[in-house]
């Protein structure tokens, strides 16, 4: 999966490279995500701007994400969703679990 | 797309590298649904989706793993109604047994076959001796 890792105003802000997030490649982000964690990274933007199309599992990548930041006193956020994306978490409530920003200067103003 | 009948028939080894094809032919035909008087990018989305969560579902249920497995997708378009059936060769299981996702508590899995039941009109799931078959239909009116 191509993931880009980058340091933005102090946040680790996290590209998603990819139009689709799906059984065949979410269990990488999934991992990418947790070892961000793991190395001491708990504040995360994930920025999903390129990114199309997502399907229950690529929300279970983020949600277990979401939960192992959480855990480790810190926090993941969105920022960038395509329309039909955000009615993804729409759909399943999950909008009310992240915190969504429209963009990345909006999530690390209000991040910081 | 005109409204006469058109079957798509596809095979696919049980490999999730495979999804990212058969959502792509869903979406492709939700847009191109040309008498489909609603939301066709919504529609095209939701295809994508549906087809993506029952095909990851087979493979998931799939009982040899091996390279002969496969997967068998059909897609009947008809005029007023879409038709999909997603045949797998697993164990099976029980349409009616899945819970709704409990929102408040919000689980990692378990959210697959929701979506398909709630973007779709109706979803069989019937286990036959040669293959298991799970049924979603979409109104096209």
């Amino acid at each position: 999966m191509n993931l880009t890792q980058q340091q933005l105003d102090g946040f680790n802000v996290l590209l998603i490279n990819e139009e689709r997030i799906d059984a065949h490649n979410s269990s990488d982000l999934k991992a990418f995500i947790i070892d961000m964690i793991e190395v001491g990274e708990p504040n995360i933007v994930v920025q999903l701007q390129q990114v199309k199309f997502i399907d229950s599992s690529g929300l279970g990548a983020l949600l277990a994400g979401f939960k192992h930041a959480t855990a480790k006193s810190g926090k993941l956020a969105l920022s960038n969703l395509q329309p039909q994306v955000l009615s993804m978490f729409e759909l399943t409530r999950l909008n009310r679990v992240f915190e969504i920003y429209n963009n990345l200067d909006e999530a690390t103003t209000s991040e910081s | 797309m005109q409204s006469a009948d058109i079957q798509v028939d596809v095979i696919i080894p049980t490999q999730t590298k495979y999804l990212d094809l058969i959502g792509s032919i869903g979406e492709r035909i939700g847009r191109e649904l040309d008498h489909y008087s609603g939301d066709r990018d919504a529609l095209a989305y939701q295809l994508n989706l549906v087809l993506t969560e029952a095909t990851t579902n087979a493979i998931k249920h799939s009982n040899y793993k091996g390279p002969k497995d496969c997967v068998r997708i059909t897609i009947h378009i008809q005029e007023d109604e879409l038709d999909i059936k997603v045949f797998d060769h697993g164990q099976g299981f029980d349409i009616e047994s899945v819970p709704i996702p409990d929102f408040d508590n919000p689980k990692e899995n378990g959210m697959g076959i929701y979506f398909i039941k709630t973007l779709m009109d109706s979803v069989t799931y019937t286990r036959m001796e040669e293959a298991n078959v799970l049924e979603i239909k979409k109104s096209l009116r």
